[in-house]
């Protein structure tokens, strides 16, 4: 195939990214969206091997029916609730690939220009970077590892000495340094990976994966810098900014900054205030008849999932409740906050999965100023994004972070097994205003006795 | 360093589309968006098959079949589980 057409072909791959990535700005075109990228990178691919000398095709058929049957395997098999255990997963596989390429062409040719090696360096750090933090997230969300924070001694002094090393080891390569240089640069950008990673807690993890989504972009990027393509630097770019766009969108929601997650252990204030000072204030506790005739007789209820309604595996049920509520023409909507899941957008997909209408969810800023005119604002598995500590307890340690007002409903009903504190380890004041009404209960038992009781309400 | 303005303005200006597009994207297709722009990283895979396919010696041979299998996992997994989660938005219009 001729070049020139081959690099029209690769431009209307890059066109057609952007397209299917405009096109998730509506879940009506978002399906057609994505299949169109998938089209672009078939076009990709299908060029790409019609313009290159093939000496092992073997290897190259090899590759492919091994990584395709993985890969489908895995989004055919994986859990709505796994997503962003995937995606760590597929994230550390994208980088390692670009890590793998800039290093093939650093072995391939004796000696290149300069500014083919800086491509290359940078390439294969940022990749290997992203191979073994996105391995650890993934271990993390996985459960395999600790979702504490980790650390090793002299941690302060490590972390920096591994940095110099890398800047070090790169410029060596640059200079002229071997293969074996370039290994150990690989091998110390890897043991980085994990040694930044490790010490994130596991709450945090929504930041670490956008995050290490920019960077697994970044790294192909540079790969595209080093082969000299452009198809490969603009889908590069594009996948950089949407995960930085995103690790904004996540940091902001928790009233953090990136290097605050980044580097500093969450917690240290939230444990000064003691579990003693939970549970010892009176609780308006009900049962689950209370609950049902309160939520059947409202004329309109907003209901906050959080990620314990998944970890129960009761969006179904809680599905099957509404339908019930709507039938008696309660009116019924969802409200989602930023880091409701355990990833950006992720609880609009667990109850897009329950066949909760997308219509039905609303973010943040949609709802917030319905609050005051709803009659009941029903709490699931949340503890933390409803916390009105947050908004007006400048000692809490959560204060500033961005909550659903759902203490301005008439009746806020909170189910939960118990007053426990939630992952930050922060006492709720909502459990405790007039207001509230306290559901003790699992919650996939919860909404199994509320269809039930209201049915017969 | 002259030869890297043209890839560096290439760069920079799909960046800037990057940022343009997807700050429109709503929250709740954040998770689709996530996982279609991470298979859309992996098109490296152009990159992982001309090295698989120059693979003249074993090193090489490893490195080029490691790069093409990772990236293919990338790519084929990124967009087919994008396709099953979109596949589950639904609108009250739409429904059956």
């Amino acid at each position: 195939m001729n070049l020139t057409l081959a690099s029209f072909l690769y431009l209307i791959a890059a066109v057609a990214f952007i397209v299917g990535l405009k096109r998730l700005q509506s879940p009506v075109t978002a399906r057609r969206g994505n299949q169109l990228a998938a089209l672009g990178m078939l076009i990709a691919i299908v060029v790409t091997l019609l313009v290159t000398d093939i000496i092992s095709p073997w290897i190259v058929v090899a590759g492919l029916v091994v990584g395709g049957g993985i890969g489908g395997f895995l989004a055919q098999k994986v859990e709505m609730t796994a997503m962003p255990q995937l995606v760590a997963a597929f994230n550390g596989f994208g980088g390692g690939a670009s890590a793998l390429v800039a290093a093939a062409e650093f072995l391939s040719v004796d000696s290149l220009p300069l500014r083919t090696d800086i491509t290359i360096v940078l390439s294969t750090v940022i990749g290997a970077v992203t191979l073994s933090g996105s391995f650890v997230a993934f271990g993390k969300l996985q459960g395999l590892i600790s979702g504490q924070p980790v650390g090793y001694p002299g941690q302060k002094l490590g972390d920096p000495l591994v940095a110099v090393i890398i800047v070090g080891l790169s410029i060596w390569v640059v200079l002229g340094g071997s293969a074996l240089v370039l290994w150990i640069l690989v091998l110390m950008a890897m043991i980085l990976g994990v040694i930044r990673v490790l010490p994130i807690g596991g709450a945090d993890m929504p930041v670490v994966i956008s995050f290490l989504n920019a960077f697994s972009g970044l790294a192909a990027s540079m790969a595209g810098f080093v082969i000299e393509s452009n198809a490969l630097i603009i889908s590069g770019a594009l996948v950089g900014a949407s995960g930085l766009i995103l690790t904004n969108i996540m940091v902001k929601a928790m009233n953090r900054s990136l290097g605050n997650v980044l580097f500093g252990a969450f917690g240290a204030a939230a444990m000064e205030g003691g579990p003693g000072a939970i549970g010892e204030k009176p609780v308006r506790a009900a049962t689950a008849d209370d609950v049902a005739v309160t939520l059947a007789y409202a004329g309109s209820v907003i209901v906050v999932p959080g990620y314990g309604l998944a970890v129960a595996q009761a969006q179904h049920n809680l599905k099957e409740l509404t339908n019930l509520l709507e039938e008696r023409g309660v009116e019924v909507r969802y409200a989602i906050h930023p880091v409701a899941g355990r990833m950006p957008g992720h609880m609009n997909v667990l109850l897009a999965e329950a066949d909760v209408e997308y219509d039905k969810l609303y973010d943040l800023d949609q709802i917030q100023d319905d609050f005051p005119r709803t009659d009941v604002a029903l709490i699931v598995g949340a503890n933390d994004v409803v916390n009105p500590g947050a908004r007006d307890d400048e000692t809490s340690p959560i204060y500033g972070m961005p909550i659903l007002d759902v203490d301005k409903a008439t009746t806020a009903i909170v189910i939960k097994r118990s007053l426990s504190p939630g992952f930050a380890g922060i006492d709720n004041p909502l459990f405790y205003m007039d207001n509230t009404l306290m559901y003790f209960a699992d919650a996939k038992r919860a909404m199994t006795d509320l269809v039930a009781a209201v049915k017969e309400a | 360093m002259a030869d890297l303005v043209i890839p560096i303005t290439v760069f920079v200006l799909a960046a800037f589309i990057g940022f343009e597009v997807i700050t429109k994207v709503p929250p709740q297709l954040h998770t689709p968006l996530m996982s279609g722009s991470n298979a859309i990283s992996g098109v490296t895979i152009i990159g992982a098959l001309v090295v698989a396919g120059a693979g003249d010696t074993t090193t090489a041979s490893i490195l080029g079949f490691l790069a093409v299998a990772f990236a293919t996992i990338n790519v084929v997994g990124g967009f087919l589980v994008t396709d099953r989660m979109l596949e589950m938005f639904h609108s009250k219009k739409e429904k059956p």
